[in-house]
């Protein structure tokens, strides 16, 4: 018995941090920031490797390379942002690739009919976001519904709203891409905040793209165009609103224990809507800033890039299983994936073969998260009873 | 004696034609821990859920605090200090104590007006320690998700975040099961230490030592009905397994037929 008046020290189910052995703590530590190692390592590879193949032509660690690396990942990470969001709350979203196309055909119509109408070129823009993200936002809200509402496994309620919306995609873009786009959405989409000309007749130009052409024009290069500023903000917004807010920690809750949120009152299901709504609202973002970065609507854009972001959310060590990840870890997999197609392209291997590195990457990463549970005694979620 | 903080009234509820609980009266009083018996099926579990607001009893009447109370859903027994700890405990495993203590009822920090509202991890994980130490519980650290505690440790944290909220009257469904014995001496230590905060307890259980344990009075069903009800020093555990068992009737009369010998 335990006499009265003493400290209850309960008995530990896993030995505390304080007892674990060297080994194991190293281990621990490696495995949580394995992902920014790797990031590190690979970049050193191919800053190494590139100029080797090139013969010194060319180099991995310019600014023109990290730029086009930033813009290469913008609409993977927006997708992969929702999905985060979605998979943390113990779900999937497959349709956020085909939202993303019809965002695109959605607001390159908008934007159109606005500016045909007479509206001057920032306020159709406007009306292009606001139809875009809107249009897909709808599309998530009627996932979240269904899947929260009638009880249908969100992995089969979003491949069939996948496919409705690929038809619906389609049909408004009449099975061509949207063209006959104001030109000056071009700027929008493709222009930066800084130009930086090097060598002779060069210098530094702020919020102006300089009108050059031929040699100086080559020389230029473009650091942090608009729409990787736009997902910045897209990033810091999803990490606050994951880690700071009462919405964040309901999502971890739901992930974590579906009955343990709902038995202390959480309201599930509007939670549930409001995760699809956002994964569906980040891929409309995609969408809309695809629609400006090619002065066109495109209805086949956003597909392809659906199995990299969940890739991405994968890398970056959000579980599948629900209740565990976080915004940095989807940014880190995204990059990863971006560095390693990208250094793969400049190490000119075939194209077949950056896919099996990058499946590779995925189960391997899979496997690091794994053993970090081994080696800290917990039990995998889905064993517990 | 006083008013009772909760009085039932012939509380009948149906399942189609099986009567899972059949026209059961009780109070229950502030500061005592009651002891609900029964062998599996005996109703327990769909009485408390009457209380609860889980079921919604078909007949009867339910008193707490003097008034007459019914609780549509969960969250509205909840809302009037009625905490149930059921069995899986509805802890977030993947959570922090603290995070788990005010699951659902953050605590937040308003920014412009409250337009822009944070989480106040601070104040929580302060008052989730003031709570733990009043308890006397106490855990190594309380920022780690919870998945590394032990059943008994997250019985602990249950059982804090029912006193925090303010329970009035707390409802545990067989606590100590899947405890090592070390940890169910714990769980019934804080049991006795919720009926010193002055919190009554309706403890479900069927396994008899833990009834003796720690309750003042101890309520047996049979069959939907409630058979005897007790004061825990004026009974044993021969008598209360016949109850259980339906060897003896609601009259504590001994029916031949149904007795069963128990072994000397």
């Amino acid at each position: 018995m335990v006499d009265r008046g003493s400290r209850i020290v309960l008995p530990a189910g896993v030995k505390p941090a304080e007892i674990w052995t060297p080994a194991q703590r190293l281990a621990l530590l490696a495995s949580r920031i394995w992902a920014w190692l790797f990031l590190a390592l690979m970049v050193l590879f191919f800053v190494v490797t590139v100029p080797l193949v090139s013969g010194g032509a060319v180099h991995f660690l310019t600014i023109r390379n990290s730029q086009n690396i930033l813009v290469a990942i913008v609409p993977v990470l927006l997708l992969a942002l929702g999905q985060t969001f979605v998979i943390i709350g113990a779900g999937i979203d497959l349709s956020v690739g085909w939202v993303m196309s019809l965002a695109s055909v959605l607001s390159a119509l908008a934007l159109r009919w606005a500016f045909d109408g007479g509206m001057p070129l920032f306020p159709s823009v406007l009306v292009g976001l606001i139809a875009g993200v809107g249009g897909a936002a709808v599309v998530g809200f009627i996932n979240g519904v269904i899947i929260a509402k009638l009880k249908v496994p969100a992995f089969i309620v979003t491949l069939g709203t996948s496919f409705i919306v690929r038809g619906v995609a389609y049909m408004m873009s009449e099975n061509t891409t949207v063209i006959g786009l104001p030109a000056g959405i071009r700027a929008y989409g493709n222009d930066a905040l800084l130009y930086y000309i090097w060598g002779e007749g060069g210098g530094f130009y702020f919020l102006e793209r300089p009108d050059v052409s031929g040699d100086l024009l080559r020389r230029m290069d473009t650091i942090l165009p608009y729409p990787v500023i736009v997902t910045a903000c897209v990033v810091a917004f999803a990490a606050f609103l994951l880690r700071k807010t009462q919405f964040g920690r309901h999502t971890y809750a739901i992930g974590g224990g579906m009955q343990a949120a709902l038995r202390t009152g959480i309201p599930v299901d509007r939670h549930i809507i409001k995760l699809y709504t956002l994964s569906a609202s980040t891929a409309g973002m995609a969408g809309f800033l695809s629609t400006l970065r090619f002065t066109a609507g495109s209805a086949v854009i956003g597909d392809p890039l659906l199995l990299s972001s969940i890739a991405a959310v994968i890398i970056g060590g959000v579980s599948l299983f629900g209740g565990a990840g976080t915004v940095m870890g989807t940014v880190i997999g995204a990059l990863i994936i971006a560095v390693l197609t990208t250094g793969l392209v400049m190490l000119n291997v075939e194209a077949f073969f950056q896919f099996i590195v990058v499946g590779t990457v995925v189960i391997v990463a899979v496997l690091i998260d794994q053993s970090r549970d081994l080696i800290a005694g917990r039990h995998r979620r889905g064993e517990e009873t | 004696m006083t008013e009772p903080l909760l009085s039932l009234r012939n509380i009948t509820k149906r399942f189609g034609g099986l009567v899972a609980v059949n026209n059961v009266s009780c109070d229950i009083h502030r500061g005592e821990v009651v002891g609900l018996l029964g062998d599996n099926g005996a109703g327990k579990s769909t009485l408390v859920k009457c209380i609860s607001g889980v079921y919604h009893a078909d007949e009867g009447e339910m008193f707490f605090e003097g008034r007459h109370a019914h609780f549509a859903q969960p969250i509205d027994a909840r809302h009037h200090g009625v905490e149930t700890i059921y069995q899986d405990l509805a802890l977030a495993n993947n959570l922090d104590v603290g995070a788990n203590i005010f699951l659902g009822r953050e605590v937040k920090k308003r920014y412009f007006g409250g337009l822009i509202k944070t989480l106040d991890d601070q104040q929580m994980l302060r008052e989730s320690r003031r709570t733990l130490e009043s308890l006397r519980i106490h855990f190594p650290t309380l920022t780690e998700p919870i998945e590394n505690l032990s059943g008994g440790q997250r019985q602990a944290v249950a059982i804090a975040r029912a006193v925090y909220w303010d329970a009035k009257l707390m409802i545990m469904d067989e606590p100590t099961n899947n405890l090592g014995v070390p940890e169910q001496q714990k769980v019934l230590e804080l049991i006795r230490r919720l009926r010193e905060h002055g919190v009554p307890v309706i403890l479900i259980t069927h396994t008899l030592p833990d009834a003796f344990a720690v309750t003042d009075r101890i309520i047996v069903m049979h069959r939907g009905r409630k058979v005897a009800e007790k004061a825990t020093a004026e009974t044993n555990t021969e008598e209360l397994v016949q109850y259980m068992v339906g060897a003896r009737d609601d009259k504590g009369v001994l029916n031949p037929q149904r007795e069963i010998p128990l072994p000397q």
